[in-house]
């Protein structure tokens, strides 16, 4: 119990640090991260480029600080959709006539079961590829799995005994929902979604590594480990730090949303 | 009508109902984007002759009324006839079945090999109690979670950096045929799955172990490791079974990344230069081969949790007994 405690703090504190990152990251990081000097280019990492420089002399360091309003961005907007979907579906799932829910779960069920990536990749060819159409498609592909979460917490809260006798005491079916099944829904929903932003921001990377989402000038996470792939036997820097701020990123949003989930339970 | 007899004809339904709902979903998809003609032929600004849209137009009875478009789209996906593609000038039937054996075999070692390092963490961990088995437990419990969230194409670049271009051991591509080409993609695609499945398998594992068949076995006097292997590990096995068929298609997801990052041939190459291309009739195909290839991953694992939990084949029978009773 101790030992979650720590690595919790240590999140909130990693979670922190992005957002002074998202916010203000020439308070972390003074450079240009769009500023191309070419003779600094392929420089290993060093007391001036903590994180050595990419092709066009472009400090790493620099790049992954202003890159997290991107990637930040792009993970809260792609969780959105799929929350927000989730959350409509669900709904209709958890409260709307038998035939409809079973209908509608069967749907959800069976397109929880495609690969998240797959599915995007089938959103991203028809929509054509682009950083907004990867936050659609990713956003799109993980809607089932939340509305798989709100549905069965709907069902939950709606058969609870204080529903029950909310409605028992002559609270009508409109005020119980708005008092004590919305809320009760959406609440747990607070930890999902600290978890899903993490895994969303790996998706759209992965997206962007496929050379699929953001175009590489931009500072964006996943589009710097696509522009590293070419040089990965000669400059290693340009992808392990890329990475090491995406994977850093999701395990502290994992812990905090476990921590979130056992907190609420 | 026989248990046996139910059971295929259940799942027949349900592979029906796959296929019927990534039809839709395709069907759907295509009409998202505006103008489903040009999605097809590959987007705005398009190269294709007059021809290349007439059998566009054709193929996908885009002239007829939207009702009679849909149950086409739905005959083609049902009886598999999924066109040319539209950049390779090929039936994408054949790209598939070109590519699929080997996407098909890069998942299933890579899931062999998550389950043995799953379980093989089960036994270290049931190996170590006391003071020492805290401290285990804390450093796999940490493991387990930077297993699962690790990003394939980032663990796959690590590995190239440091097994490839730093020591030299093994190629960098797996374009080849042999078991060197192998290891690497295998290696990255199963460690964030077995991170995976140990986290499930663990809390399981946790009520096995203070169940009293597993209290009864030690009080005769048998070790952890007896303990484990003979009589908890099969129950700790349940959930991670049950989600085998989930983390298959994760693997699918994953073989898109390693097969691009590795440069292999295989599905998930396919599919993605596919995207990149907004070649859209490959890009349906390949989707409606992956959801048919989890309704038999979900079938093959049902089997196994019959085989594996004895119980499950116990409460069908006394369900059927029940449905007996009642007079259906």
């Amino acid at each position: 119990m101790r030992a979650l405690g720590v690595s919790a703090f240590v999140a909130t504190g990693v979670v922190l640090l992005i957002l002074v990152a998202v916010s203000a990251p020439a308070l972390l990081a003074p450079g240009d991260p769009l500023a191309v000097s070419p003779t600094e280019g392929f420089l290993a990492p060093s007391l001036a480029h903590p994180f050595g420089t990419d092709e066009s002399g472009r400090g790493i360091y620099t790049r992954i600080v202003h890159g997290a309003r991107a990637s930040a961005g792009i993970g809260v907007a792609a969780t959105a959709i799929g929350v927000g979907l989730g959350i409509v579906i669900g709904f209709v799932c958890g409260l709307g006539p038998r035939a409809v829910d079973a209908a509608l779960t069967r749907v959800v069920e069976v397109l929880y079961a495609l690969p998240t990536l797959v599915m995007a990749l089938l959103f991203v060819a028809v929509i054509g590829p682009g950083p907004t159409s990867s936050i659609l498609a990713i956003g799109l592909a993980t809607a089932p799995g939340y509305a798989r979460m709100v549905r069965t917490r709907v069902r939950q809260v709606a058969r609870s005994d204080y529903v029950a006798y909310a409605r028992h005491e002559g609270v009508t079916r409109t005020a119980a929902f708005g008092r004590h099944v919305l809320p009760n829904t959406l609440w747990p929903l607070i930890a999902m979604v600290t978890l899903g932003i993490g895994q969303a921001i790996v998706w759209v990377s992965a997206l962007s590594f496929l050379g699929l989402g953001a175009e590489p000038p931009s500072p964006e996470w996943g589009s710097m480990l696509n522009a590293g792939r070419v040089y990965l036997s000669t400059a290693w820097w340009m992808t392990l730090f890329p990475g090491l701020a995406i994977i850093v990123t999701a395990i502290a949003l994992t812990v905090l949303g476990r921590r979130l989930s056992k907190g609420s339970a | 009508m026989s248990a046996v007899a139910r059971w295929v004809v259940a799942k027949l339904g349900a592979a029906i109902l796959v296929v019927w709902i990534v039809a839709t979903l395709v069907f759907f998809a295509l009409r998202l984007s505006g103008d489903p003609l040009e999605a097809i032929l590959g987007g705005p600004g398009s190269q294709a002759g007059e021809e290349t849209v007439q059998a566009a137009i054709d193929a996908y009875a885009l002239d007829q009324p939207l009702a009679w478009q849909y149950l086409l789209q739905l005959k083609d996906i049902a009886t598999l006839q999924l066109g040319d593609s539209f950049a390779r000038r090929q039936p994408v039937v054949d790209l598939l079945a070109a590519q699929l054996p080997r996407t098909l075999a890069l998942a299933a070692i890579s899931l062999g090999v998550a389950w043995a390092i799953a379980v093989t963490g089960s036994v270290i961990q049931a190996a170590s109690r006391g003071r020492t088995g805290i401290v285990v437990g804390a450093i796999m419990r940490g493991l387990e979670i930077v297993a699962s969230v690790m990003p394939q194409f980032w663990l796959g670049a690590v590995l190239i950096m440091v097994l490839s271009s730093g020591l030299g051991w093994l190629p960098a591509t797996s374009a080849g045929p042999g078991a060197a080409a192998l290891v690497m993609p295998v290696i990255t695609l199963a460690i964030p799955i077995a991170g995976f499945l140990s986290q499930v398998s663990r809390d399981a594992l946790d009520d096995a172990d203070a169940a009293p068949f597993a209290v009864t076995a030690r009080a005769r006097g048998a070790g952890e490791i007896r303990v484990l292997l003979r009589h908890t590990l099969r129950h700790a096995s349940l959930p991670a079974i049950a989600l085998s068929g989930w983390a298959f298609g994760n693997l699918l997801s994953g073989a898109v990344v390693v097969e691009v990052l590795f440069a292999r041939p295989g599905l998930g190459r396919l599919l993605q230069e596919a995207a990149l291309a907004r070649d859209v009739p490959v890009v349906i195909g390949a989707v409606v081969v992956v959801a048919l290839m989890y309704v038999v991953v979900i079938t093959l694992t049902d089997a196994i949790e019959l085989a594996a939990d004895p119980r499950l084949r116990g409460r069908a029978r006394a369900h059927r007994s029940s449905e007996i009773a009642v007079g259906t």
